[in-house]
């Protein structure tokens, strides 16, 4: 008897953007195998150019509603870099409790409403209301924890307002800092029951050896700064990340591919775990070992679990910043900024991976070119080598099993893809 | 029965989807009273049996004018939802290029590949019932509006400027602190939340219903813009409304 396999994922659900899989299959022969990304393309670069660098960092964000914060970072990074900017002390500390919001707040969401459903057996988080009330409302509790964190400090969550280039436009009150403090703390413990509770969850096994890219700072566990690191190759000064990230056309799919040292590489939680662990705090490397994560792990699957150590971390760290803010005192700070012409790069750790923003600006501080580079983009080719390994291996199992571990191994990389947009193609089946 | 909600996004950052997922508490009171059918970003059941259909995002390839043809088909109710799909938002910023230009740009050789035309806000294709402002939407707005249909009444929505709540939130203007905003053209409803925030207004609610955009264009020059200064300055959010051409 022939045995055909065919799955058609038209818009994989429960991540950011649209995305489709193909996979055909005879008698254990794989005929067609892809992943597709079907978003309409945006033009960011396009928008960006003749817009000065004040609205340049306003629009940059709208990249992505989830990441926003990211772009944001990374947009006022371009700027300064350009313009010959050193922010201050506390704007620094500002921007690091900023992205300690951004971080938990993307890896709540994504851990408890786009993957848990999964490792629960359901289609979404609207039923685990009646039969896990307990873990959405503290779902709940920590995704809002995180929202008015960022709120406190630059006015809005979705879509930043008070950080600029140059500083920030208004500072939060120090009673603001205090109060979400003591949520933090009790946070912590929301989060390590929910290392416990993950504990028992079984995570697929697979495993494809690849090369991992994150950033690196000899002095804390990076987000915002330090160098691009590779598991394979070490080092490179981010003013060089043209030479890792190598933008390839493939002739099955129009989309722009990235591949640096293998044939892909990949970014995001675990890309950052594999390359940074040991500059982890104490707790969240407690959490890794509870959860079974060691460095260097291969498996894509395992990339929900780094995104709860990392919610950990961050939690932590935010206690901390806001320690050191409290101790040295806020106040406003000046932020007129002076344009000159040139070029500016900026790059951070996105909650998915590593993103590029690269600006020029003429003497004006009007835009004249941008380059915006992804972290998606940089796992597209990662995903579609992970179906290539792991297909052949789980082909002789029923298609909605087959059909699951595929979705779910897109949604490990917890995509964003109308970010990834901007550069990839279009086409219907 | 509870009506049947579904979620549909065009072309945007999906950033509005998203605000609807944060309103944490209120949210399980909207999973009470209504059914969510259509969640592409949240869940993973889908149907075509829906009574209000929420869409975010713009309208930019031919794709999306059939498809929001066909969904406005069978939705009893439609809204659009957040800056995008209300007035076009930013992305419109594109539509001063000639569409060929804007490929170009951005994928170069590639260009060939993408299929795009000027962005358009839903209005423009189909008739829309009822309208959620902002870039995001603003929350509140939001959860007025979604409460109104539940209950069969109609949404208030603000159509003074941005200055009225901005003065009521007690900031000094804008202009004032030497920078400029079209705060005083703009919807209100925001609770002038950016100059709260120590910014200025971009205009992401869209245009009040009346604008005086002449009197605007003419403060804005008054404080040292210059007629291309000005026109950006409509550009960023309001670009498909008459003010930005």
């Amino acid at each position: 008897m022939t045995k055909k396999i065919e799955i058609n994922v038209h818009h994989v659900t429960r991540v950011e953007g649209h995305g489709n899989i193909v996979l055909n299959a005879k008698n254990g022969k794989i005929e067609e195998l892809r992943w597709e990304v079907v978003e309409s393309p945006r033009f960011f670069e396009a928008m960006l150019r003749g817009r000065r660098y004040d609205d340049v960092i306003i629009i940059a964000p709208r990249i992505c509603g989830i990441c926003s914060l990211a772009h944001s970072t990374a947009s006022i990074q371009a700027c300064e870099n350009a313009f010959g900017i050193v922010p201050s002390e506390q704007t620094l500390l500002l921007r690091k409790l900023l992205y300690d919001a951004e971080t938990l707040q993307s890896h709540v969401l994504h851990y408890y409403f786009l993957t848990a459903p999964d490792l629960l057996g359901v289609g979404s988080v609207f039923p685990l209301v009646e039969t896990h009330k307990d873990v959405v409302l503290m779902a709940l509790r920590l995704k809002k924890l995180a929202n008015d964190l960022a709120d406190i400090v630059t006015g809005r969550k979705t879509h930043p307002i008070s950080c600029v280039v140059g500083g920030f436009a208004k500072i939060p009150k120090p009673e603001e800092l205090k109060a979400i403090q003591n949520r933090l703390k009790d946070a912590l413990e929301d989060l390590e029951a929910t290392v416990e509770l993950s504990k028992s969850l079984s995570i697929p096994q697979f495993e494809r050896e690849t090369e991992f890219i994150a950033l690196k700072d000899t002095q804390e566990y990076a987000f915002i700064s330090g160098d691009i690191a590779s598991t394979d190759t070490g080092t490179t000064p981010v003013a060089n990340y043209l030479k890792i990230t190598n933008e390839f056309c493939v002739p099955h799919s129009t989309a722009k591919f990235t591949k640096h040292n293998r044939d892909s590489y990949a970014v995001g939680a675990l890309a950052r775990f594999n390359n940074n662990h040991e500059q982890l705090s104490p707790r969240a490397k407690k959490a890794a070992q509870d959860l079974g994560l060691k460095a260097i792990c291969h498996n894509p699957y395992m990339n929900n679990l780094a995104q709860l150590v990392e919610a950990i971390y961050v939690t932590e760290h935010a206690i901390e910043i806001i320690d050191q803010l409290l101790a040295r005192g806020l106040k406003q700070e000046d932020t007129t900024v002076k344009p000159r012409a040139g070029r500016g790069i900026g790059a951070v750790e996105a909650p998915r991976g590593i993103l590029f923003h690269d600006y020029t600006f003429d003497e004006r501080g009007i835009l004249k070119e941008a380059n915006c580079i992804i972290p998606t983009n940089q796992n597209h080719n990662s995903i579609q080598k992970d179906f290539e390994a792991l297909v052949p291996q789980i082909l002789d199992r029923p298609e909605n099993e087959i059909r699951l571990l595929l979705e779910m191994l897109v949604r490990s990389y917890d995509p964003c893809i109308s970010c990834s947009a901007h550069l990839l193609n279009i086409e219907f089946r | 029965m509870k009506p049947k909600l579904a979620f549909f996004d065009f072309t945007g950052c999906e950033g509005c989807q998203l605000e609807a997922i944060n309103f944490e508490q209120e949210l399980l009171d909207i999973i009470n009273a209504a059914e969510i059918v259509n969640f592409r970003e949240a869940m993973t059941e889908k149907s075509d049996d829906y009574d209000i259909a929420f869409i975010d995002g713009a309208i930019t390839t031919e794709r999306d004018v059939a498809r929001i043809k066909e969904i406005r088909g069978r939705a009893k109710i439609l809204v659009a939802i957040g800056a995008c799909a209300t007035i076009g938002g930013i992305n419109c910023l594109k539509n001063f290029y000639s569409m060929e230009e804007v490929k170009r740009i951005v994928y170069g050789d590639c260009a060939h590949y993408y299929d795009t035309i000027p962005a358009r806000p839903v209005d423009a294709v189909v008739p829309v019932d009822y309208y959620v402002y902002g870039c995001p939407m603003t929350r509140s707005e939001f959860l007025k509006v979604v409460k109104a249909l539940l209950m069969g009444t109609r949404p208030e929505i603000p159509n003074c400027p941005v200055c009225v709540e901005c003065k009521m939130a007690g900031n000094i203007c804008v202009f004032e602190r030497g920078m400029t905003c079209v705060g005083p053209v703009t919807r209100a409803g925001c609770n002038a939340i950016c100059v709260t925030a120590g910014q200025i207004c971009w205009g992401c609610r869209g245009l009040v219903d009346d604008p005086n955009a002449d009197s605007e264009k003419e403060i804005l020059a008054k404080h040292n813009l210059t007629p291309d200064e000005i026109i950006a300055k409509f550009r960023m959010f309001l670009g498909y409304s008459e003010v930005a051409k």
